[in-house]
């Protein structure tokens, strides 16, 4: 290397370092803050603390509504996973294997869903579930949380089936085994790749979801994460190291999930972005 | 095409079948019924909880309705007529242009400029990655707590900045000026990692050839990124910008922890306007109208997007 790219070189990594600490400085002054005294955050609240109280963080941990929050969110955007893969997958399957009169309208239709944000038809949504008498349960969120990603599923699986050799489906259709079966039997396991990622993006949604469980949801029993969180922030206004430890614990299984699932969010962003 | 093929094991090849034995092959291998099966319950979530709610939109926002019973006092085109005329709308409106605005002119350069200086696949550069993608991971909720926290006049930033200088502290979220310039600090900060994932990957395609062509013929890197890069990354970063729109037509979730639409309500945008004169005062008509116009927003921004930004016919 010669001596100007080692110049160069430091001053990207200078540069990189200046905005990594500026993406940092507020997830660590939050992780730190679950330490402090609320006298110590007034007065230094970026720096790290004096001593490392962790009975902010116990309180939290042993508070059973906060595993409840978590509990119902891991609940909802489960089933929300199941049964936009189950569902989407299927109808993807008939548009891939099936032509039939119609098929192509009836695909179109089905990725309307990509076109307009969620919140458009929020408030007829809202009367819907009431009148169905949903309100205040878990179908509430993941009925409409898996319709709305629906579109982009069955966007991303037909592509994937139609890539799958056609010669699979010829030798076994001669030993008899007909649509539905081989669907089960074929299709489904030899698409995990696209299943997972699709799978992946949609949690992420629902476990982040905020409008829809907030407009559905009044009882606190059946509350998602972060319809607690907002509770939680409104009991304790001035106590903010208590917020901050509740911040800190949810953030960590985020990005310990992150780091797990980081191949298939990158897929599903990238996936994502075919839809236009 | 798939469907054809095993009609071709059956019968010999360039021989026409039939409608009555199409049809009798049909039902054997179950192509029907499989149908039947597979795709009604797609059909029925989607129509239940995604185009009849939309349908419903239109339809309730002529009546001035509170949601309770069958709407019934029809009022035309009044709801339109109040949004049209209700400053707090405006100021809504004018703040999503903002953001689209912000999203374009600083962020998707600043995540540009990373990705450039980042994209080649080293350990320095994927830690440096991993880090610049961790706000897009957060909930959105989440961010807005932290960056309510950052911003407490009492605590955070304005604290610190305060007591150094040993001025009085600054409640930024609280001031009618300065409380959207917040709100966008927390957005950029938020996606700008996500414009930078896309450039990066976008980038990583880019033919190694091509710019050690062009580096043959004396370019220095800033030609290098100017008349080689960039434009072949073209595709991503258009895509990138229609991201930006649709996201600016949808923020909500962080305006809620930071400002709740305040201070007398200049924070808005057009989903927290939804939700606050909608929803939050059960005016189900008012609050569909403004539904409705999101929905012609966010239809005419991808219609035009695709008719004069993207190609189509690739899938």
């Amino acid at each position: 290397m010669t001596r100007a790219n080692i110049t160069r070189n430091i001053l990207r990594v200078a540069f990189l370092c200046f905005v990594a600490s500026f993406v940092l400085a507020p997830m660590l002054a939050t992780v730190f803050g679950g330490f402090k005294t609320n006298a110590e955050i007034r007065t230094s609240a970026f720096a790290l603390p004096d001593s490392w109280n962790w009975e902010f963080y116990g309180a939290i941990v042993s508070d059973p509504a906060f595993w409840r929050y978590l509990g119902n969110s891991l609940m909802i955007s489960s089933l929300a996973v199941v049964l936009t893969l189950i569902v989407g997958a299927a109808a993807a399957y008939v548009f891939a294997q099936i032509r039939f009169f119609g098929s192509r309208m009836l695909f179109s239709y089905l990725l309307l869903g990509l076109m307009f944000p969620f919140a458009t038809a929020i408030l007829p949504l809202f009367v819907k579930v009431r009148d169905i008498g949903l309100l205040d349960t878990y179908w509430a969120v993941i009925l409409p949380q898996a319709a709305f990603s629906l579109s982009l599923a069955i966007l991303l699986f037909r592509t994937f089936f139609e890539q799958l050799p056609k010669e699979l489906f010829e030798a076994a259709y001669i030993d008899g085994c007909g649509y539905v079966r081989f669907f089960f039997r074929f299709t489904l396991p030899l698409s995990t790749p696209i299943l997972a990622t699709v799978g992946v993006f949609v949690f992420v949604q629902s476990w982040n979801n905020f409008l829809l469980p907030l407009v559905v949801l009044n009882s606190r029993e059946v509350f998602t994460w972060p319809l607690g969180m907002m509770q939680f922030r409104g009991e304790y206004v001035t106590e903010w190291n208590q917020t901050l430890a509740f911040v800190t614990l949810t953030i960590v299984p985020a990005i310990i999930f992150f780091l797990a699932a980081q191949k298939y969010i990158v897929a599903g962003l990238t996936g994502g972005a075919v839809k236009g | 095409m798939a469907a054809s093929a095993p009609s071709q094991v059956y019968s010999a090849p360039g021989r026409r079948l039939s409608l009555t034995e199409r049809l009798r092959l049909g039902l054997n291998n179950g192509r029907i019924s499989a149908t039947l099966i597979l795709l009604p319950p797609a059909l029925i979530l989607f129509t239940l909880f995604v185009m009849l709610p939309l349908g419903e939109s239109f339809y309730y926002s002529f009546f001035n309705w509170n949601g309770y019973g069958v709407p019934t006092d029809f009022v035309g085109l009044q709801n339109y007529q109040r949004i049209a005329d209700h400053s707090v709308f405006h100021v809504a409106v004018g703040n999503t242009v903002k953001i689209v605005a912000v999203s374009l002119f600083l962020q998707m350069p600043l995540a540009l400029l990373l990705a450039l200086l980042i994209y080649r696949k080293t350990p320095t550069n994927a830690f440096f990655r991993l880090v610049f993608f961790l706000p897009y991971i957060l909930a959105e909720v989440a961010a807005g707590l932290i960056w309510s926290f950052v911003f407490d006049g009492n605590y955070g930033v304005s604290a610190s900045l305060a007591q150094s200088l040993g001025t009085e502290p600054f409640f930024i979220l609280a001031d009618r000026d300065w409380a959207f310039v917040a709100v966008m600090t927390v957005i950029v900060w938020k996606y700008f990692g996500f414009h930078m994932m896309i450039y990066i990957a976008a980038l990583q395609g880019v033919p190694e050839d091509l710019v050690e062509a062009a580096r043959i013929e004396g370019a220095k890197r800033p030609q290098i990124v100017r008349y080689v890069l960039v434009p072949q990354i073209k595709p991503a970063i258009i895509v990138s910008a229609f991201f930006a729109i649709i996201g600016a037509l949808q923020v909500f979730d962080l305006i809620i922890p930071l400002t709740n639409g305040g201070p007398s309500n200049q924070t808005h945008t057009i989903v927290t306007y939804l939700y606050t004169f909608g929803l939050t005062r059960l005016n189900i008509g008012f609050g569909s109208a403004v539904g409705v116009i999101l929905f012609i927003v966010a239809i005419t921004v991808a219609v035009f997007y695709q008719r004069f930004f993207m190609k189509r016919g690739q899938s």
